[in-house]
């Protein structure tokens, strides 16, 4: 029974070597190379904040307010006289893992849901699509707006909101590689083993309808920190004075009038940096998984 | 499938969106955590007063009964009332909408007309200096957050140049609003011959509808450009080639007439972008439109409007790409037989 089924064997074999083939590509190309160190970069400063970061990103210090950036301050402070660096250093783990919480808690309901609706079809089908379309008739950002604004400004509302905006991205995706999957051989031999359908959607033909998804998933994680970024910066994400980017760049809006141009300019420079690191990786994936759009974009 | 059937179906299908938006909008006002009735009854409301408060506002009724009378309160415009102003959400809509309209009007105008010939010019000369640059504004452009690019711009226009009004509204102080007909400033000044008013009206607007309409050029930019690489490479382009025809009436003749059709539907996908730029824009340069209501009550946990808020932008939202839809069908007949 397990060697008819070993479609899957093979499965793992192919995606190890397509994997190779990516990394070979990816190594090749300078830009996403750098993208690519850019973002363990950032993800090992945040892990290492505490150690990492000069000073105490939440000790206000009277001496110190509103310092340009310079030798003691490197990104100079804000009118607390908290040091800009450390906050950036310290925000990126809760932007970070916000973002990829959200991401995450799509991908996975993506994936049961568009599993499901692409295998079974009819009913299930219907209801999942629908379900999806109604989602998808909101502007993203506009709904996480309503969500958050009415679950209330916690961090996991936060999550839960950009999650939910981003469940139909993969479910379409999921769905539509399911229908082309669920049709081969290896499937049709899964199922004449006697698997149960379960076993069928889950093990042996959801991994194969991956490629496409994780592009998408990294393309998504810039697209999340935008968004965490946005809401805290109107006031409805990440609460002060837990140091987020978004925040961080509000807060220095009121002194751009006053010439103190470094309290909005570096956070919103670490989001450009971050989101561009992801965008730029998820395009070169694209490029490697979906030969057709090589070179177009 | 005819033209008129196509247009019915669309229409059909239309009607269980807006049903469904209208669901999710009634389970974000009035099935979360927070008692209506409490914040309106006040902090030193009684039991009693809270339950009668209750049955005033129909919460102690079934969750399907509320939901009808939430619908058929929609469809006659009641919004709620916003608890701020102390008016209904839709009054305070109407007058702030055509803030929202203008600034929308002029990003969209920008990122179309910069955004769509930059696509095409970038894809003709592939890799030329042109393309360049529509890759940098492609990938860069999409990564930078708006409000950001806002900050930035009042920063550089404002602070040093000093060639941007300050932040502050449609239009700078000691110059009278014109008489309303369109309630957009730059029209109505235009149509009511007051220069002054519309010298201002267009540098207050100048900054905002750039950030705006920037942000949203990327994502025009890097579609149009795919879109028309993928038609240079297609079968009809390579014959007409092969035919002798001159370059010009490939390039613009065909290739660009044929374009333009996907990017029909690129307006829906722009108008999607340019609602969730307006909130943070309008916040930025404290424009007053309704993404700045909407936000701004919700400083003072007022949450009506910000609820009707996502109801009107959805419908909006539906409605417009409704319209993407018949009109792409009217250019495109092979559409239609989907």
């Amino acid at each position: 029974m397990s060697t008819l089924a070993s479609g899957s064997a093979e499965g793992v074999a192919g995606r190890r070597g397509r994997a190779a083939v990516a990394w070979r590509r990816l190594s090749r190309n300078s830009l996403s190379l750098a993208a690519l160190a850019a973002i363990v970069a950032i993800i090992v400063l945040a892990l290492a904040a505490p150690l990492v970061a000069p000073w105490d990103p939440d000790a206000p210090s009277a001496e110190d307010v509103l310092q340009a950036p310079g030798w003691r301050h490197w990104l100079g402070t804000d009118i607390y006289g908290r040091d800009q660096l450390s906050r950036i250093v310290w925000a990126a783990r809760v932007d970070l893992l916000v973002a990829l919480a959200a991401t995450a808690m799509a991908l996975t309901a993506g994936c049961v849901l568009g599993a499901l609706a692409g295998y079974r079809g009819g009913l299930v089908d219907q209801a999942v699509m629908r379900a999806v379309d109604t989602i998808m008739a909101f502007p993203a950002f506009i709904l996480a707006m309503g969500i958050t604004a009415a679950a209330g400004n916690a961090t996991a509302n936060v999550v839960l909101a950009i999650a939910i905006t981003h469940v139909p991205i993969y479910t379409r995706l999921i769905r539509s590689e399911m229908l082309r999957v669920r049709e081969m051989e290896y499937a049709e031999a899964a199922r004449t083993v006697g698997n149960p359908q379960r076993r069928i959607i889950f093990y042996h033909l959801l991994p194969n309808c991956f490629p496409p998804v994780i592009v998408q998933a990294t393309l998504a994680m810039g697209f999340a920190i935008l968004t965490v970024a946005a809401l805290s910066f109107i006031g409805l994400g990440i609460q002060p004075p837990q140091s987020e980017w978004g925040a961080m760049t509000a807060e220095g809006a009121s002194y751009i009038v006053s010439g103190e141009w470094w309290i909005f300019l570096f956070p919103g420079l670490a989001i450009m940096v971050t989101v561009l690191a992801f965008n730029l990786v998820g395009d070169t994936l694209r490029d490697l998984l979906d030969p057709r759009m090589r070179g177009v974009v | 499938m005819g033209l008129g059937r196509y247009v019915a179906t669309r229409a059909l299908l239309v009607l269980p969106t807006l049903l469904g938006v209208t669901l999710i909008t009634f389970t974000l006002t009035y099935l979360l955590p927070g008692n209506p009735a409490l914040v309106k009854a006040g902090p030193l409301a009684t039991p009693e007063h809270i339950r009668e408060m209750e049955r005033q506002m129909g919460l102690d009724r079934p969750v399907p009964v509320q939901y009808w009378r939430y619908l058929s309160g929609v469809l006659r415009g009641d919004f709620g009332e916003s608890a701020t102003t102390g008016r209904p959400v839709l009054t305070d809509f109407l007058q702030r909408v055509p803030a929202t309209l203008e600034l929308t009007l002029a990003s969209m105008l920008i990122a179309i007309g910069v955004g769509i010939p930059l696509g095409v010019l970038a894809a003709v000369r592939r890799d030329g200096p042109l393309d360049h640059v529509s890759r940098l504004l492609g990938v860069g452009g999409v990564a930078m957050p708006t409000f950001w690019t806002g900050l930035l711009a009042v920063y550089v226009f404002f602070y040093h140049l000093g060639v941007a009004p300050p932040p502050l509204g449609r239009l700078s102080p000691g110059v009278t609003a014109p008489s309303a007909l369109t309630g957009l400033y730059t029209v109505d000044a235009l149509l009511g011959g007051s220069w002054r008013a519309l010298g201002s009206a267009l540098h207050q607007l100048m900054l905002p509808a750039l950030t705006l309409g920037f942000s949203v050029m990327a994502p025009v930019t890097r579609m149009v450009r795919a879109t028309m690489l993928e038609i240079l490479e297609s079968d009809y382009v390579k014959a007409a080639w092969a035919a002798g025809l001159p370059r010009r009436t490939i390039v613009y003749g065909d290739a660009l007439r044929n374009c333009m059709i996907p990017v029909i539907t690129l307006i829906g996908v722009v108008f999607g972008f340019l609602m969730a730029g307006n909130v943070v824009v309008e916040i930025v340069f404290a424009w007053p439109g309704i993404g700045n209501y909407a936000v701004t009550s919700l400083l003072t946990k007022d949450a009506a409007p910000i609820q009707g808020f996502v109801l009107f932008v959805a419908v909006v939202y539906v409605l417009i790409n409704f319209t993407v839809d018949v009109v792409y069908g009217l250019v495109d007949p092979r559409i239609r037989l989907r």
